[in-house]
């Protein structure tokens, strides 16, 4: 029975169906509980939060990478089935915390002062939030005040910035230096992103990495789990 | 006597009479009933004043007001906006005269790159007969700079396609800021061409500048009025249906003003608006309306182009794909709907999603670059140079763009057929007929210089060889080479004179 | 007087107008006397012929020439000249052996049996004549042996085929056959062109020579012609 619930867990991770709503790439699906019914089955059925993790939801989006880096998947899948998992990531939170497993961890994220383009940024916020992350999206247009105090009351482990303009990237020199003088920076790891900024960029103004795309961001963070 | 560009006879269509009143109820209703959010307060002021139901929202980190535009401002304002819109240019022999009624097509350059592509022509020595050299064209990124915009409206100025200019590479010199950024980008572009000049603006503080500067080369205010050297392109809403704070901004400054402006969106389909043709044309329709409307609130009669840019994502990255089949298709549908309104309308064609130029680029753009221009929009941003989704200029691509746009050109002449004419040929083929070798070769001679026979690819290689790049990179030379008529001396120091933040090296006559 | 006229003929050519009723490059020229009256009126006012040709029209022949070669003249401008030229040289070979001048030589030519097409041919014709040979096209579609009548005939010093299919280029090997058969093969220099043939197969079938355009067909004559 809690085989059968995992392995269909697993199944609509695949397909990327959130609820019952969701078409999945199956049709046949369209109506039979999605990733966030079933988890909540799950739940109820006393089946542990770690082995929902573990043997549904993480197996189930390696299997949607693969298929993703075979081309046999699109972006649009991919996000469905990270918008999935995060879904039911969220439903599991408080249960995580209650049985003291450690999450992956917090990042803000945030589209820079002056710019208000969010595609992007949306895009990395679903991929994480479907790597097992917590994410807290404040929005474009932020400015380093708005983030040094959302960092200061969620005390994430990363901050993940957006700028698609040359005039708006700055803006991340800018919040870097904010957090300095706030004493923050040392708390936080810093993410860049966006089309304006590079590599020599994220150097130059000591953020921690640039990320090209959402799934370069997803290694990133890895690398910083391991260290 | 503006420029000629290319009228179209038979306007490529997609959509019946049926589907166009279609496509602008949903829009009415989606602006009636749905509304939009606005992030700019005094957008929603004036929209409250003008009769709009205006409510702030709750709860939003930004300010922010939903509007619900009834029908009957949406239809005052497509009264007031006028029908024509005349964008000058500093010689005015290239000034341009765009009639929402009349399907006249000019090639304008377009976007603000980050990046610009120089290339070179490094020797491959074969690994087989050493004897054996090519040289292969390498194509080198890096960001652009003022002076590559000078570069850039220079060559543009003697392309002959090019029908005005808006500045193709982003700036981002160490000494540029965003407090001169703008008055140097205009400047660098009016100063080396005298085609019309659009652009965006990056910071509102430095319009009045801006505007001060077109007016000093205009000769006075009213000229400027006449003979609007320049105009702007904002994108005031972002899709789905949000009007943004400073993009918004600076659009009613300008409409203020009374110069011309593009109301622009880029929704693009799959992400910020549906992937159905039916739903992102309801959806962009809706959003150039309401900033159509607030620009006739704003200021009735400021002239306005209606401006789409829709596009569809890619399914691997949700990045644009400007060089889908479906971009083209919406963008005709738009340049339909335009003509609805007689409104003269703002597309886009010839933008590429590979990197360099070659093969992928030449048959993306001219696939787009064909079709749209067919569909008879008046101000085409056909992406001279441009590849990687707007993200790279290249002005080798923009020569090689020219050239393609000349046999586009030459193909819609008129036929010219007519009673004279056919009495001529006539005579023609009888003559030949009684001939023993039965030619007409003599009959091309009076024919072959006049321009009536389609010239030859201009960059074609000899024998079996290829060397597009190598050739068309030898025209972009000499029209590097070939002058171009600055700004005269007198004006130049007037405007730096009474503009600050000029960069000193931008101005020709420094020195003697 | 003569010099002057020679002077007209000359700018005629270069402009390629064989008759009144022509239009040069330049405008304005229709109605005045093209190349063929002029060389009428230069031979009623007794010019000397050998002047006309070499100056009035091998020399401007050779200006039309080099604005070919450098972009200034298309095709079209090149084989109006030629054109002009050869009608000048036809109505100037009457006179040719009074003047004592050895005449370019004679050529037959033909489009070979089965095939119809002849743009290729009528163009070489045109340019031939121009370069000042006496040229008799026999048409196309040519059986080999009224081929072989026409030599016997016409007793040509060359004899040019133009095939424009693989099916109809053996039609010249046949053609060469019969003239061997007929004792005609060494009175008469063979040259053939058109897309299907080549230098190799000119050699093969025991052609003399092969021309890959007008221009060539031209230069290969002139050789062998050197090599008499
Ligand atoms: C769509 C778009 C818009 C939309 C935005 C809609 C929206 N909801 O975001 C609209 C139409 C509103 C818009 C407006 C403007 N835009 Co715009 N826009 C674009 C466009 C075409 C695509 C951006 C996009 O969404 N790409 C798709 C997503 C998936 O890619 P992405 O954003 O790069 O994100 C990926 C990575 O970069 C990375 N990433 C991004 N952020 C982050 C963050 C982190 C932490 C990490 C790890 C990774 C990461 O991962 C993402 C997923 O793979 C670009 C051109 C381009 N090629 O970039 C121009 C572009 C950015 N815009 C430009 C301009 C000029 C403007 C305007 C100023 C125009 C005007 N004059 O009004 C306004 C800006 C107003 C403002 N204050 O910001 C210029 C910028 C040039 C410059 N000066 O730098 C560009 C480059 C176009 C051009 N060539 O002219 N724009
Ligand atoms: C025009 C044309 C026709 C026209 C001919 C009109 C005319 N008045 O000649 C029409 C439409 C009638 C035609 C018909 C056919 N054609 Co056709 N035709 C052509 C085409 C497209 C161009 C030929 C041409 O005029 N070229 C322009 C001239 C200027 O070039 P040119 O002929 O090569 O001549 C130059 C040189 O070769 C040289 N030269 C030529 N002759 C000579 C002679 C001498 C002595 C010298 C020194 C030099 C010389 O100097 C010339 C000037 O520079 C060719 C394709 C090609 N690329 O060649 C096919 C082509 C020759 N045709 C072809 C075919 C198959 C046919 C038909 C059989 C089609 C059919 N199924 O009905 C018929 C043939 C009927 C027949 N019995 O001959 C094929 C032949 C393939 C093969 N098997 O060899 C070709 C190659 C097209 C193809 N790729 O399929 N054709």
């Amino acid at each position: 029975m809690t085989e059968d619930l995992l392995v269909k867990i697993k199944e609509n991770v695949i397909q990327g169906r959130k609820t019952k709503d969701d078409m999945g790439i199956d049709e046949s699906l369209s109506g039979t509980p999605g990733v966030l019914e079933l988890t909540e089955s799950a739940i109820s059925d006393s089946v542990s939060p770690d082995s929902i993790i573990i043997e549904a939801l993480t197996p189930g989006m390696e299997i949607v990478g693969e298929k993703y880096s075979k081309k046999e998947y699109f972006i649009p899948d991919m996000l469905a089935s990270a918008d999935a998992v995060g879904a039911a990531m969220d439903v599991l939170k408080p249960l995580l915390e209650k049985s003291n497993v450690e999450t992956k961890g917090k990042f803000v994220i945030a589209t820079v002062k002056g710019d208000i383009h969010d595609i992007g940024k949306n895009i990395v916020a679903i991929l994480l939030k479907g790597a097992g992350y917590q994410v807290i999206d404040i929005g474009t247009d932020a400015s380093e005040d708005k983030i040094v105090d959302v960092i200061r009351q969620e005390n994430p482990e990363y901050l993940g910035l957006s700028a698609l303009l040359t005039t708006t990237m700055k803006e991340m020199d800018t919040i870097i230096k904010a957090l300095k003088e706030n004493k923050l920076r040392d708390k936080v790891k810093v993410l860049i992103g966006g089309a304006a900024v590079s590599d020599e960029y994220a150097r130059e103004i000591g953020a921690d990495a640039f990320c090209a795309d959402g799934f370069e961001a997803i290694k990133v963070l890895e690398k910083c789990q391991a260290a | 006597m503006p420029r000629e560009g290319i009228l179209i006879e038979k306007p490529l269509e997609r959509l019946s009479c049926e589907q166009v009143q279609q496509i602008h109820d949903a829009s009415i209703e989606i602006l009636n009933n749905l509304g939009l959010l606005c992030f700019n307060k005094n957008a929603a002021k004036i929209y409250q004043g003008s009769g709009a139901a205006v409510s702030k929202v709750s709860g939003s980190n930004i300010p922010c007001w939903h509007i619900k535009i009834p029908e009957k401002l949406v239809t005052a304002a497509l009264d007031s906006a006028p029908c024509t819109v005349t964008l000058g240019a500093r010689n005015p022999d290239n000034a341009l005269v765009m009639r929402g009624d009349e399907p006249r097509v000019y090639f304008i350059t377009g976007s603000e790159t980050n990046t610009w592509l120089d290339v070179d022509f490094p020797t491959y020595v074969s690994k087989a007969d050493p004897k054996k050299e090519i040289k292969i064209p390498e194509f080198k990124p890096r960001r652009g700079t003022v002076a590559d915009l000078c570069d850039s409206a220079h060559v543009c100025e003697h392309l002959e396609t090019v029908d005005g200019y808006i500045r193709t590479v982003n700036i981002q010199d160490k000494d540029i800021n965003e407090d001169n950024k703008d008055v140097n980008k205009y400047f660098a572009c009016l100063n080396n061409t005298t085609k019309h000049v659009m652009s965006g603006l990056t910071n509102l503080k430095q319009l009045d500048d801006v505007v001060k500067m077109a007016e000093i080369i205009a000769g006075g205010r009213d000229n400027l009025k006449n003979n609007p050297l320049i105009s702007f392109i904002t994108c005031l809403v972002k899709s789905p249906l949000q009007f943004v704070d400073d993009t918004t901004e600076t659009f009613m400054e300008v409409c203020k003003r009374g110069l011309p402006i593009v109301v622009s969106s880029s929704p693009q389909a799959g992400t910020s608006a549906p992937i159905k043709e039916a739903g992102i044309l309801a959806q962009i329709n809706a959003e150039v309306l309401a900033g159509i409307t607030l620009g006739q609130l704003v200021n009735k009669g400021t002239p306005v182009l209606y401006g789409t840019v829709p596009v569809r994502a890619r399914m691997d990255t949700l990045g644009d794909s400007y060089g889908s089949v479906e971009t083209s298709q919406y963008n005709i549908d738009c340049a339909q709907m335009a003509r609805f309104y007689s409104l003269p309308n703002y597309s886009t064609s010839g933008v590429c999603d590979v990197k360099i130029p070659g093969q992928q680029s030449s048959i993306e753009r001219l696939f787009s670059d064909i079709l749209v221009t067919l569909s008879g929009p008046q101000f085409l941003h056909c992406a001279f140079g441009l590849l990687d989704c707007n993200s790279v200029f290249c002005l080798l691509q923009a020569v090689l763009d020219n050239a393609h746009f000349k046999m586009i050109k030459f193909f819609l002449k008129s036929p010219g057929i007519n009673e004279q004419e056919l009495e001529t040929v006539k005579k023609q083929i009888r003559d030949v007929v009684a001939t023993p070798q039965k030619m007409f070769i003599n009959y091309i001679r009076p024919v072959m210089r006049t321009g009536e026979i389609s010239p030859p690819y201009p960059f074609e290689g000899e024998g079996d060889s290829d060397s597009v790049f190598a050739l068309a990179n030898g025209h972009l030379q000499e029209l590097l080479a070939k002058p171009v008529e600055h700004i005269d001396r007198a004006t130049t120091a007037k405007i730096y004179r009474e503009i600050p933040g000029l960069l000193p090296r931008l101005n020709v006559y420094k020195g003697g | 007087m003569s010099s002057n006229i020679i002077e007209l003929i000359r700018e005629n050519v270069i402009q390629g107008r064989v008759t009144k009723d022509d239009e040069g490059i330049e405008e304005g020229m229709a109605g005045q006397p093209g190349v063929t009256e002029l060389v009428e009126e230069a031979l009623a006012s007794g010019a000397d012929v050998s002047e006309v040709i070499s100056k009035g029209l091998t020399a401007s022949m050779e200006v039309v020439g080099q604005k070919f070669e450098t972009g200034e003249y298309f095709i079209p401008d090149m084989l109006a000249s030629a054109e002009a030229v050869g009608a000048a040289m036809e109505i100037l070979k009457p006179h040719l052996q009074k003047s004592g001048i050895k005449p370019k030589g004679k050529i037959l030519i033909a489009t070979v049996k089965g095939d119809i097409h002849d743009i290729g041919k009528n163009i070489v014709i045109i340019l031939l004549r121009g370069a000042g040979y006496q040229v008799k096209d026999i048409g196309n579609n040519i059986e080999a042996k009224d081929i072989v009548k026409a030599v016997r005939e016409e007793k040509p010093d060359y004899l040019g085929l133009s095939a424009l299919l693989t099916s109809t280029m053996v039609s010249m090997e046949d053609t060469i056959q019969a003239l061997e058969e007929s004792g005609l093969r060494d009175k008469v220099k063979i040259i053939i062109g058109g897309a299907p043939v080549s230098e190799e197969y000119a050699r093969e079938i025991g052609a003399d020579g092969y021309g890959a355009d007008g221009f060539h067909a031209v230069s290969v004559i002139e050789a062998l012609n050197d090599s008499e």
